[in-house]
């Protein structure tokens, strides 16, 4: 997880020009860091080939306009970070 | 080409959803509204049409591997080099190579070349999502039957 959150970390600071140190476990990448959609679309790219996975967006956003979830399960770091460990986890099982 | 028309690939020279490639042929027209204005008396193919036409080649890719499921939009072009100026009735070869099938988006490296010169490369990335509606999705299938992608790739 702690190495997981700074691999995301680094992407989102290099991708969307945020300050590293302003990016922490708990920061939610909509509300607090201001990314955008197609900033997310970046980070996405670039988490899915530094992990190897392929995190699967549209159920995620499906699952939270259906109500099941709220933004924070996938967009609170900290929780993209877990979310991350498990498709890792699922990919090489 | 048929440039106002937005139709930027003539025939899809090859295709392979596996190894994830696509080859297009395109050939700029001798004449066209859009050479009037860019430029009077030195007519080129503007840049934005080559980012076009790498677009659209990685799209027709993007499709076939979708077996045309669901539409590709272009929402971000990155790295793009326009390296040499394309003149009216060039023949140009487009190619693209899937990077990233991603969830909801996928991202494309495609370049021009022209007698086995790069003219343009650019990193084309798309928001891929469900067709809006049959008349597109239809369209797209007649355009693609025009531009010679295999039967094969146009059905799940």
């Amino acid at each position: 997880m702690s190495s997981t959150f700074e691999t995301v970390a680094g992407i989102i600071a290099e991708t969307c020009d945020i300050p590293r140190e302003k990016i922490t476990a708990d920061s939610h990448a909509i509300n607090d860091l201001g990314i955008d959609s197609l900033d997310f679309l970046d980070v996405a790219f670039a988490i899915d080939k530094a992990f190897g996975i392929k995190m699967p967006l549209e159920q995620w956003t499906q699952d939270v306009n259906e109500g099941k979830v709220s933004t924070d399960e996938y967009f609170v770091l900290g929780n993209l970070c877990a979310n991350i460990d498990r498709l890792v986890a699922a990919k090489a099982a | 080409m048929r440039l106002e028309y937005f139709q930027m690939v003539d025939r899809i020279a090859a295709l392979d959803p596996e190894a994830r490639t696509v080859r297009a042929d395109c050939s700029v027209p001798d004449a066209s509204p859009v050479f009037e204005g860019h430029f009077p008396g030195h007519p080129l193919l503007p840049g934005v049409l080559m980012i076009e036409t790498i677009a659209q080649t990685g799209g027709w890719l993007v499709l076939a591997v979708l077996r045309f499921a669901r539409m590709p939009f272009l929402v971000q072009v990155k790295e793009a080099k326009l390296r040499a100026f394309v003149v009216p009735g060039q023949t140009l070869q487009a190619e693209a190579r899937l990077l990233h099938d991603g969830s909801g988006y996928a991202v494309v490296a495609g370049s021009i070349s022209s007698d086995g010169k790069k003219v343009a490369d650019a990193e084309i990335t798309y928001r891929v999502v469900p067709f809006p509606n049959d008349t597109l999705r239809a369209q797209m299938l007649e355009t693609a039957r025009r531009v010679a992608v295999p039967e094969a790739f146009l059905h799940g």
